[in-house]
């Protein structure tokens, strides 16, 4: 296709913006959500990989371009597996336990785009990133 | 298009390519193929981080972490455990020397910290072979705010207001070059982008063509646009085989996108860029001989004026500006002339792009604000001199440059503050020696190089520069005198009043600035036939130290021509006469009983 004004430039910027928004530029100082995921051995086995990814595609669906879903280590927590993260900037860390890929896209709905806690999968947690 | 949770950014500069980053790209996606997860993680292949003495470069993201060294064979414990399991894998993390702490951030590397990248902006950020990558981040974005908002003369007002300065050497302002340029009348102008990059040890302008080729491109337009050129050339030298593949595939992709070619952004406005191969001569980097070279001529330099700007390629007004200029001038439309000019110190705006090489503990490339000290450079971001080593001297502004020492470290570095401490800027070589490099043998290897680059026009650069090599040869194998120190000084002067070109003009200034600053080096040379640092084979002579020597037999051993003598356990003992100086016993000893000068 060819580029015939700033508008349709603006429109391939956006398309090919999802493509590099997970790399940090030294400059995106802006403060960015945090969603990570528990990616070991006990996570994987209770489907922590497809909660991640309908993590990444809810992220993706909704244009949300400061939101990061990443994921960890094991942290110990293997009976509340998969464990989600939720860090947005100023606020309390959430951790919630036993997300499987259905709440894991209402994570995204509520709690990222919404704002509100899902007090009935939040578990007592220390997450921190290791 | 997919959802990619994960990119994996591979570097594939050339430095890295040598040290099998290829086979880490290939075995990452081989693998990650082979675990299903091709779908959702990317490897990403793109352009050099500037950290390529720890090569081959990975960094991953979103996490952010940076891994150094990787070799093919890691790619299944990075696609397993990190990948995966999300477990880093710390041996293939940065450490620190001076602390000895793996840091897994490059955010956090004392190498990157100071740095601040503009003309590398999107080096190591995108895949230099996706058009779509640069435009994600804001690639053409300038080209279509000039185009459809901005005259030439508020181009060209906006490019001097940043007070940007050619960083091919030169250092004049890029926004008057431009402003003469289009005031010349003609019918047809062009613009050049100079990517000759001939100073050995240089490598900032192939990186930034093969990490970042469409910046380039995009500011060659902008360019035209502002001097009224609706062509360009890159003249580029046939030994950046990959530079040139980038850019090849960068305009093939910058025309089907309507970027490069006629009517762009709809405004009417012609571009177009064709690439034009150098043979790789340090002449023809020089902006008259580029253009002879360019016509098809011998790659002469001619006096100026004319300048390019009145009378250049094919006799029509011309702009020829640096790569790494080029690479600036996206952001400068972006952000704006203020943003440019806060960064930097009084006469030199913005950042410059350094190859740090030589004797430092990072080899590599950064970007740093001007203004910043050369102790900043050299200890903070290139980690101090290897091996514990004590400095002794830098060279800035390559062959045309000169030494730095101890004593001028905190001079902040711009245009006029290296001139003033006897070298320049040049276009960003910087070589760092340490006490073991003789500084005679380091002016011999300057005078040799453009010794052989002298185009031959004039007399003085083509003899001179030959009489002067053959008396540092003389005086490196301990055959000099004072009188050639004083015929060095006096051709020096001689070469530098009546050459045409920079070249002659430059070339004898490594010699005088060795000369100022370490006499007593060159003094020892001919008057004790003696070499402080006994890099000069010729006068070395080694020596066994009898309190020290065990008799471990090790140098012996080593020795290719057996001129050392010595029994079990007894002091060896080295004839002189048969020595070759190869310095094999030097290194072998273990108990420091060799000595060199
Ligand atoms: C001997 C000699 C070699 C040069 N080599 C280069 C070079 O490799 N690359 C470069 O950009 N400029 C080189 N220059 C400087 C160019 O003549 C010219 O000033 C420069 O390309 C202008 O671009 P700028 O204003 O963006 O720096 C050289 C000059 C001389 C005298
Ligand atoms: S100074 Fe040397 S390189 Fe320059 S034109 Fe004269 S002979 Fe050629
Ligand atoms: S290596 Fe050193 S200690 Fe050993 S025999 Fe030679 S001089 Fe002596
Ligand atoms: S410098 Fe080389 S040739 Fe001379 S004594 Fe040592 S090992 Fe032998
Ligand atoms: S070539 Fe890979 S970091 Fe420079």
């Amino acid at each position: 296709m060819q580029i015939k004004s700033l508008d349709e430039l603006k429109k391939i910027r956006e398309n090919s913006l999802k493509k590099v928004n997970l790399r940090q530029t030294g400059e995106s100082d802006s403060p960015h959500t945090e969603i990570l995921v528990g990616m070991s051995t006990c996570g994987i086995a209770s489907g922590a990989r497809e909660t991640l990814n309908a993590l990444v595609e809810e992220v993706n669906n909704n244009n949300l371009m400061d939101v990061k879903v990443i994921q960890v280590g094991c942290i110990g927590l293997c009976h509340s597996e998969p464990i989600v993260q939720v860090n947005r900037p100023n606020e309390k860390p959430v951790v919630y336990g036993k997300i499987d890929a259905q709440t894991g896209r209402e994570i995204i709905k509520e709690h990222i785009i919404n704002g509100k806690v899902l007090d009935q999968y939040v578990i007592d947690a220390d997450f921190a990133r290791p | 298009m997919s959802n990619y949770r994960i990119n994996i950014m591979v570097c594939g500069g050339t430095g890295c390519l040598a040290s099998e980053g290829d086979k880490v790209i290939r075995n990452l996606e081989l693998i990650l193929k082979a675990r299903g997860y091709d779908k959702e993680v990317q490897v990403v292949k793109t352009g050099c981080f500037g950290f390529c003495e720890q090569g081959p470069i990975i960094k991953i993201h979103p996490d952010n972490v940076f891994y150094v060294k990787v070799k093919p064979q890691d790619a299944k414990e990075i696609i397993d455990e990190h990948i995966i399991k999300g477990r880093k894998v710390e041996r293939l993390l940065y450490e620190e020397p001076n602390m000895q702490k793996k840091i897994e951030e490059h955010e956090n590397m004392p190498f990157y910290q100071k740095q601040l990248r503009v003309a590398l902006r999107n080096c190591g950020l995108v895949n230099p072979e996706d058009i779509h990558e640069y435009i994600a981040f804001d690639g053409y974005a300038a080209l279509g705010k000039v185009l459809t908002k901005m005259t030439p003369d508020e181009v060209i007002e906006e490019i001097q207001q940043s007070g940007l300065r050619g960083r091919g050497g030169g250092g004049f302002p890029t926004g008057l070059k431009w402003k003469f340029t289009r005031q010349s009348k003609a019918d047809q102008k062009y613009i050049i982008c100079n990517a000759d990059e001939g100073d050995p040890g240089a490598f900032m302008d192939r990186s930034i063509l093969e990490g970042d080729p469409h910046s380039v491109l995009e500011s060659m337009a902008i360019a035209g646009y502002a001097i009224g050129a609706d062509y360009g050339y890159i003249y580029i030298r046939a030994e950046y085989p990959l530079a040139i593949e980038r850019l090849n595939v960068a305009i093939k992709q910058a025309r089907e996108a309507g970027l490069l070619g006629k009517d762009l952004f709809g405004t009417g406005f012609n571009f177009d860029i064709d690439i034009k191969y150098g043979a790789g001569a340090f002449v023809c980097g020089e902006e008259t001989a580029l253009i002879h070279s360019l016509e098809g001529k011998r790659g002469e330099p001619t006096y100026k004026p004319p300048y390019p700007a009145e009378s250049g390629y094919k006799g029509m007004p011309t702009s020829v500006n640096n790569v790494e200029t080029f690479a600036n001038i996206p952001p400068i439309i972006l952000k704006g002339a203020k943003w440019f000019s806060s960064i930097g110190s009084e006469k030199s705006k913005g950042t410059k792009v350094f190859a740090l090489a030589g004797k430092v503990n990072n080899v590599g490339l950064v970007e740093v604000p001007m203004g910043i000290t050369l102790r900043e450079i050299i200890y903070d971001i290139g980690g101090g001199i290897q091996h514990g080593k004590k400095f002794k001297a830098v060279q800035t502004g390559g062959p045309s440059g000169g030494v730095i020492t101890e004593k001028d470290l905190d001079t902040p570095i711009d245009y006029e503050s290296l001139m003033g401490i006897g070298s320049m800027m040049g276009s960003g070589g910087m070589i760092v020696m340490d006490e073991d490099n003789c500084m005679v043998n380091i002016a011999k290897f300057y005078l040799e190089f453009t010794m052989e680059e002298s185009c031959g026009r004039c007399t003085p650069c083509r003899v001179g520069t030959k009489r002067m090599y053959e008396i540092l040869q003389k005086i490196t194998d301990g055959e000099g005198s004072m009188d050639d120190l004083q015929n060095l000084k006096e051709l020096s002067h001689m070469i530098k009043g009546s050459s045409l070109c920079g070249l002659g003009q430059t070339a004898p200034n490594p010699v005088l600035s060795t000369m100022h600053f370490f006499w007593d080096e060159y003094v020892a040379h001919v008057n004790d036939k003696h070499c402080p640092t006994g890099e000069c084979t010729g006068l070395a002579k080694y020596k066994i130290i009898p309190e020290k020597c065990v008799g471990c037999t090790a140098c012996a051993r080593v020795c290719p021509v057996d001129c050392i003598e010595g029994e079990v356990k007894k002091v060896h003992v080295i004839d002189e006469s048969r020595c070759i100086k190869c310095g094999a016993c030097f290194n072998t000893c273990k108990f420091s009983a060799i000595v060199k000068p």
